[in-house]
Formats: structure tokens, sequence, C-alpha cells
């Protein structure tokens, strides 16, 4: 059974821009699903339009099955959203933030606040629950939309952007608790701009881009097909040119810096050795970005 | 189903009281303020010097027309501003992504409209008890057009509240056509006292029928016909419902 299934969606704004051409989806149930893609490629315009802040103008959804053309209330009940944007009053108590979400649901007042408790507890909101939503910090408003879109225990999660302007530390507790929460049977859907992120997290990633899915694979195969990995070189004099080599990029940074870009399969030793002709003399090296990075690029483009 | 429906809609609701409970310096004494000072300056220090109309002095004639007033103003300035400030932060999104039906949502506001609206109506109603003791000619036309009043009003701040973009927007319908139309409305006069041509002018401004629809539940004594009062009220209240639903419908001002 397909958690989410898009086929051939597209969304025209009022005036004219096209953000979505045809997507098509699949999520099965219980993955851990990425969804990268540039600013403006459409990630925001899909999640709206599965959650119904967005009117489609063509396209066929499905959400466990359930058409929401057909029955779009049904759907709704089964996802749960936590938006890139703060979008709760700032003035309200946290903890009526979500039992108020709850009751937009159909669910009673006491089961309401027993969830509230319950998830406001395992993001470690709970001393906070009194507290106005305008005194949270950053990373603990963003736990509360988490809270807020689990309240009604959705099968299918779907998160924004969830750790835009969180910090490290943080970071790494919020991932943890996702993972937990997909491995209790939740299906995930992410989207992010920290590639490293959805290494981390996700087994599936799609990668979106112009309105249309570009690449949607396994994390494993997706990092198979990087084949290219940049490193930049200090050294230790003043460089001003460097000779070229079959293969490799070389390029100055700035005059002790070199930028280098080499196919994964060769070897490091044979830039060393051209370097080292060269009386280069290489004084500590480090990864340029991160692998995944490059990889979107390459697609994207 | 409807236990759903039930629950949503009282969720909303409670949310609405809780918000006019909170900011009660803005929403509940200011109107009661400056109700007070029209009771003292038009009633008192005025109406003095005013003979009576229709059998009744000044303060009398003016009370049940300075309880509508606030009905009107109270009930329409806090769906809107209530609403649009929920599409400013964005958090009407939570109502959005949830299953709650349109008309759900519609009564939700509107029950917010209506607590502070017939709040602020009871506390003048207090007030007015200090200056005049209002005779109560026929109670069952009185709640029904305060209630009736009350909710056409808070229909049209919703409506207001949708198609607002800034908060410019909020103000300039209550500025240049609600007070107007209440102040034209008979608050102050009986329509019956003007010149034939601002007579007729007045029949058209529906405030006028809502006010002295309200009067005549306590002073037995009206400016328009009553029935024809209560009959606009009904077709208000149904139009206007309808219209904002079909605006809820197509998402004008909440869905892209």
């Amino acid at each position: 059974m397909f958690a989410l299934s898009i086929a051939d969606l597209h969304k025209k704004y009022k005036g004219g821009f096209e953000a979505l051409s045809g997507l098509s989806l699949d999520v099965q149930e219980g993955q851990f699903f990425g969804l990268l893609g540039p600013n403006g490629a459409g990630k925001t315009t899909t999640i709206g339009i599965i959650t119904s802040l967005v009117t489609k103008t063509s396209g066929k959804i499905r959400v466990f099955g359930v058409d929401i053309d057909a029955d779009f209330p049904a759907a709704k009940r089964l996802i749960g959203v936590v938006p890139q944007e703060f979008n709760f009053s700032i003035f309200e108590k946290v903890q009526d933030i979500v039992t108020q979400q709850a009751g937009y649901y159909g669910i009673p007042r006491r089961e309401a606040l027993r969830r509230s408790e319950k998830y406001l507890r395992k993001l470690g909101l709970w001393e906070k629950r009194n507290v106005a939503a305008r005194e949270l910090s950053g990373g603990m408003k963003r736990r509360l939309m988490i809270a807020r879109g689990l309240v009604h225990d959705p099968k299918l999660l779907i998160l924004d952007e969830p750790t835009a302007g969180v910090d490290v530390e943080m970071r790494r507790g919020m991932w943890d608790f996702l993972e937990e929460i997909n491995r209790e049977g939740r299906t995930i859907i992410l989207t992010t701009h920290y590639l490293e992120e959805a290494e981390q997290l996700c087994n599936q990633i799609a990668i979106i881009a112009r309105g249309k899915i570009v690449e949607n694979t396994s994390k494993r195969e997706l990092l198979r097909k990087l084949d290219k990995e940049t490193f930049l070189f200090d050294t230790k004099n003043p460089v001003t040119e460097i000779m070229p080599l079959e293969n490799v990029e070389f390029s100055l940074v700035d005059e002790t810096t070199i930028k280098v870009t080499k196919n994964r399969t060769q070897s490091m030793n044979h830039i060393f050795i051209h370097l080292d002709s060269q009386n280069i003399v290489v004084d500590s090296m480090r990864n340029k970005s991160n692998r995944l990075e490059e990889l979107f690029l390459e697609m994207v483009e | 189903m409807m236990r759903r429906n039930w629950i949503s809609f009282t969720s909303i609701a409670r949310k609405e009281m809780i918000r006019i409970f909170r900011i009660w310096v803005q929403t509940l004494v200011p109107p009661v303020i400056t109700i007070t000072l029209y009771f003292i300056i038009f009633g008192g220090f005025i109406g003095s010097q005013i003979g009576a109309i229709g059998g009744y002095d000044y303060m009398a004639f003016i009370a049940p027309g300075l309880i509508m007033m606030s009905i009107i103003t109270n009930s329409y300035s806090n769906t809107v501003s209530s609403f649009f400030s929920t599409k400013f932060q964005r958090n009407i999104e939570e109502l959005l992504v949830s299953p709650t039906p349109n008309w759900v949502m519609v009564l939700g506001y509107i029950s917010g409209g209506m607590t502070r609206g017939l709040c602020v109506g009871m506390l003048v109603s207090l007030v007015s008890l200090v200056f005049v003791r209002l005779p109560l000619f026929h109670v069952p036309f009185i709640l029904l057009f305060a209630l009736l009043t009350s909710f056409v009003f808070s229909l049209a701040g919703m409506i207001n509240g949708i198609f607002a973009r800034s908060f410019d927007d909020i103000s300039i319908i209550p500025t240049f056509v609600i007070t107007p139309l209440t102040y034209l409305g008979g608050v102050f006069y009986s329509i019956s006292l003007l010149p034939e041509f601002w007579r007729d002018l007045s029949r058209i401004n529906p405030v006028v029928y809502m006010i002295s629809g309200f009067r005549y539940g306590f002073l037995g004594i009206a400016d328009s016909n009553v029935w024809l009062g209560l009959g606009m009220l009904l077709l208000f209240s149904v139009v206007l419902f309808l219209f904002t639903l079909s605006l809820l419908k197509k998402g004008v001002g909440i869905r892209a």
C-alpha cells in the first residue's frame, strides 16, 4: 500500500507561474522519504496541495488509497503536517495550541489533553506548556509544531524543512525522535536543504527540480551514482599556476588554497605526485562539501 | 460525524472566548467607556434640553439605540480582527489542514463575534440602568433582534476578514460603512423627525430597522415596520452565511 501516491500533478498559480509540471511520486507505507530540491522547485507547493492549503490545477492524489477529490476530510485525518514557517498564534499558550488542533480533528478534550501531554513531554516542551508561544526559542517553536502535527496520530507525517534554524545538538535530538516515530510504523516525508539530514534519516530519496521529480531512488543507489568529489588543499607556499592533469580539475580559491575535483575511483596519490613535481607542498586538506550536495547540484542543473 | 463537528466547533469557540477575555482591555472595556460617555453627554447634558420622543424622555429613547450600536460594532470588529489576525499569523492553516467543514469554521468564528457583541451589549445595558429604567415591552423582540443583528454583523466582519489583505483593510469598512450607517440609523433621533427626503433615504439603511425593532422591544414604539425588520434580518442572516461559505469554498483569501 502506498502511503502517498501522486500522479501527474500540475499547479499553475494566478499570474501564470507554473510551480508543478506533471509531478508523480509514490511513497511506500513505512518509508522515511526525503524530498530534496532547490528553492522554488515545488516542494512546498506539493505539500500545500496534499494538505489542502493550495488548490491543484490538475492531477490525482491518494493518501493510503483515499482520493483527496473523493473524500478530503478522510485523507486529512491520515496526514499530519509540520510546515516550514511558524504558523501558530504566538499569543496562545503552548498546550492550548496542541489541544485546539486535536479539537479540530474531532478529538474529545480529555483525550486531547492526554495526547498533548504525551507529545509535549516527548519533545521536551512540557515545562513550557503554559507559556505563550512567542516566548519559545526557534527550536522549541519547531518542536511545538511537531507535537501539533502528531496530536491526531496521523499515519503519514510530512515535515517541510523541520530543522531549519535549529542548532546542531537539538537537530540530533529531533532526528532521534523522528527515527523513533518512523520505527513505530509512521510513514515520514521530509523536505530538507540539509543533505546531511536526508543522508542520515531517509531510506528513499527523490529529487525535485522545476516542478518535476528528476530522481527517485534508494539512498544507497543515489550515493553510488556519485562519482565526483571535491577537496580543498592548503599549500605551504603561494601558488600561481598548476599544470593540468587528466580527469582532475584544479582551480585556485586563493593563492594558498587549491580546489581539486576528481573522480571517486581515481587515487589521491596520483594528484599528490603531480603537485609534488611542481614543488607544491600540501599542508592540509579538507572535504569541500557534502557528497549528496554534489550529486544534487549535478541533477538540478 | 456530528460529534466530531461539534468538538471542532467548540474548539474554535473556546479559542475565540479565550482571546476575547485575554485581551479584555481591548475588547470589552473601550466600548463600555465610549457608550457610557454617550449616555452622559447625549442622554444627560444634551438630552435634558430635548423634549420627549414618542412619549419617552431622550435618555430612554437613545438607550436601546446605544446598546444596539455596541452590539453591531463589537460583533463586527471581533470577527474581522480575529479572522484577519488568524490569516496574518497563518494559524488559519491549523483549521484548513484539519477535516473541519467550512460551515463549522464559520459558526465557530461567528460564535466569537456574537459572544463579544452580546457581552458588550449586556455590559452597556447594565450601565444604562444607572441612567434610566427601561421598560420591557416585548422581550422576545429584544432577544431576537439582538441575536440576529449580532449574527449578521459577525458574518459581515468575517467577510471583511476574508477579503482583507492588510490591517488597513480591516478598518476601512467599519469607518466608511458601518459607522455612518449606525450613526444615521436612528440611534440618536427618530427618523420620523427628519424631512421627507432624508426620511425616505433612511429607509434604505438596514440598520434603521434593526435599531427600531430592538427599541420596539423595550419601548413599544418604532420608526419602521418591525416585522419587516425581522424578515430583513433573517434574510441577511441566510444570504451572508451562504456567501461566506461560498468564499471559503472557493478559498478566497485563504488558499493559494
